[in-house]
């Protein structure tokens, strides 16, 4: 199996995991999300507890399929709105030429100097903590990376002759970036959003754990582990499930897209 | 070379005045009080006129902002309302700690990429090349603040190498050097990982050129060709990296800062939306964001010298 395969497939059975924790945290988990249990507090891995217990008794699997899900909630939400409106950007730029796109450009530019982290504490510091925020300054400078994106693939596009053709052929700007543009552009696109929802991710677990995220008693990885630095004496085990669902989230997103990317880019491929 | 560095230090200005226009009206401009904000919700409506008088809010938007810039222009970035004091010395003294941070961790993750990339690239193909490939996966997907937490869980709690967190000041040189290596070392992973894959890819796209084959075909070895021809003309791609990637590299160290209580920029900003000022808050995003401006300047300005070919595409 060559290098490409291995990545779809091995991202593929790491995403399919925690879409599959995420959903059967929906149907079912050994306890109440967020269930206080004071007298059952601090357990290390047990039959009872599978992956033992937090500083207030809260089971630690239960709290990390439930944390799956708002992971994958932050991403799909910070990912499709940042991909929506900034494709309409970019395909709005690269049809418009001239000083429109070039201030388009330049604006992305600026989104670029602003780290997602920075964008979110700076929603918090004015509007106060929680997942929104979170969401949506991720979704921003989602918006800069996928104009950008498919302003420079839309632009390639638009040179080919086939575009002259259905120009000629009497059809509007609307219709050929549905038509024509779109689903050239849409291979890049994809690859280019399995990257984001993995840094999405990311990004959501760094404002959780700093507290500018979800607030308890909603689940989320990075809350999690700001929990557990703070009983790395008593319990250290409590600092590994929420950073390797993290990790392999992560890794698993990354796999993808590099896998997609080869497949459908096999002059990309050769050189990996 | 001087007009293309003339044309970038314009954008820089540009780029620079509309992030800190950015950052100015999501903080002041935006529905809601920030005074009322500040003081919470049990303040008295006197008390609430008399900060933002204090606070100059009461003035129009243009103009608070033209004093806002024109003083951080000159130094005089205002006052703290939580800490009563000038934000000037605060933004120096976490600076003086932010600073040697981002350099030692970009130090150790080239002092890791330049090696494992190469080492990847003259072994393309090989179980070599296939494990340094792999760990570099492993240094993307891992969160920076969860290895600096494993960190000081290995090197702190358990083997008493390193401190746990704090920052002894630089009076006492060896131990604040001691204090920045293990966030160093969480930053690094993420940093030498994708540094690892440019340099690998970009040393493997060079020993396809033709002289690389010359090289080889005068006699060097594989090695002698790749240090000696390959690598500086890695260089390049691996500087534009470097000056993308230190935005990231900004974001980290705002968290990994928090997870050991290092008095840093990332720290402040973190109390200082705690103690909800929102001055400190704008000036200190202001100046990461105009480091990660000028960064990706001098990256530029670096990779044109480096490289002719530069100059001319852009």
């Amino acid at each position: 199996m060559n290098r490409a395969a291995f990545s779809l497939r091995l991202g593929g059975a790491l995403v399919t995991l925690v879409v599959g924790a995420a959903v059967l945290s929906l149907v079912w988990t050994p306890y109440r999300v967020g269930a206080i249990d004071v007298a059952h507090r601090l357990m290390a891995p047990s039959p009872a507890h599978w992956l033992g217990s937090d500083a207030f008794g809260r089971d630690i699997f239960t709290e990390l399929i439930a944390g799956a899900r708002v992971s994958l909630q932050v991403g799909l939400i910070a990912v499709g709105l940042g991909a929506l409106l900034g494709v309409a950007l970019g395909l709005f730029a690269a049809f418009a030429g001239g000083w429109i796109d070039d201030a388009l450009a330049r604006l992305a530019d600026v989104t670029f100097a602003f780290p997602a982290i920075l964008t979110a504490i700076l929603l918090t510091s004015r509007f106060g903590p929680g997942i929104v925020n979170a969401i949506l300054a991720v979704a921003l400078v989602n918006v800069a990376i996928f104009a950008r994106l498919a302003r420079a693939c839309a632009k390639s596009v638009l040179a080919r002759d086939y575009i002259a053709a259905a120009r000629l052929g009497g059809r509007g700007p609307l219709a050929i970036a549905v038509e024509h543009v779109l689903p050239n552009i849409a291979a890049a696109l994809i690859v280019q959003a399995t990257i984001q929802f993995a840094v999405a991710i990311l990004a959501e677990a760094a404002l959780s754990y700093l507290g500018f995220g979800a607030q308890a008693p909603q689940a989320s990885w990075g809350r999690m582990l700001n929990e557990a630095q703070r009983q790395l004496y008593a319990a250290p085990w409590l600092a590994a499930p929420p950073g390797l669902a993290i990790a392999l989230s992560v890794l698993g997103l990354n796999l993808l897209g590099d896998g997609l990317r080869d497949a459908l880019d096999p002059k990309l491929a050769d050189r990996r | 070379m001087v007009s293309f560095a003339l044309r970038r230090l314009t954008l820089l200005i540009a780029t620079a005045l509309v992030a800190s226009l950015g950052i100015f009206c999501a903080l002041e401009a935006l529905p809601g009080d920030a005074a009322q904000t500040m003081l919470g919700a049990t303040a008295t409506p006197e008390a609430v006129a008399a900060l933002t008088h204090k606070l100059g809010l009461d003035q129009p938007f243009i103009e608070r902002y033209a004093h806002w810039i024109g003083g951080a222009a000159h130094g005089d970035f205002g006052l703290s309302s939580a800490y009563e004091s000038p934000i000037g010395p605060l933004l120096g003294q976490a600076a003086s700690v932010s600073l040697p941070l981002a350099v030692l961790a970009t130090l150790i993750a080239v002092a890791i990429a330049l090696p494992a990339g190469a080492a990847a690239a003259g072994a393309r193909g090989t179980r070599r090349d296939a494990l340094i490939v792999a760990a570099s996966q492993v240094g993307l997907a891992a969160p920076g603040f969860w290895v600096a937490i494993l960190l000081v869980l290995v090197f702190a709690v358990r083997l008493h190498w390193a401190p746990a967190g704090g920052f002894p000041g630089w009076d006492h040189p060896f131990g604040a050097l001691g204090a920045l290596i293990l966030p160093a070392l969480a930053l690094a992973a993420f940093q030498g990982a994708v540094l690892t894959r440019v340099i690998r890819s970009a040393l493997i796209d060079a020993m396809g050129e033709e002289y690389f084959r010359t090289a080889r075909a005068k006699g060097l070895s594989k090695r002698a060709a790749l240090w000696r021809h390959a690598l500086p003309n890695a260089l390049a791609p691996a500087l534009t990296i470097l000056g993308l990637q230190f935005a990231n590299l900004v974001a980290g160290a705002v968290v990994v800062e928090n997870v050991f209580v290092l008095p840093g920029l990332g720290r402040l900003i973190f109390l200082a939306v705690s103690n909800r000022d929102t001055l400190v808050v704008a000036d200190a995003t202001m100046l990461l964001v105009a480091t990660v401006i000028l960064v990706s300047f001098a990256a530029d300005l670096a990779c044109a010298a480096i490289d002719p070919r530069w100059r001319l595409a852009s």
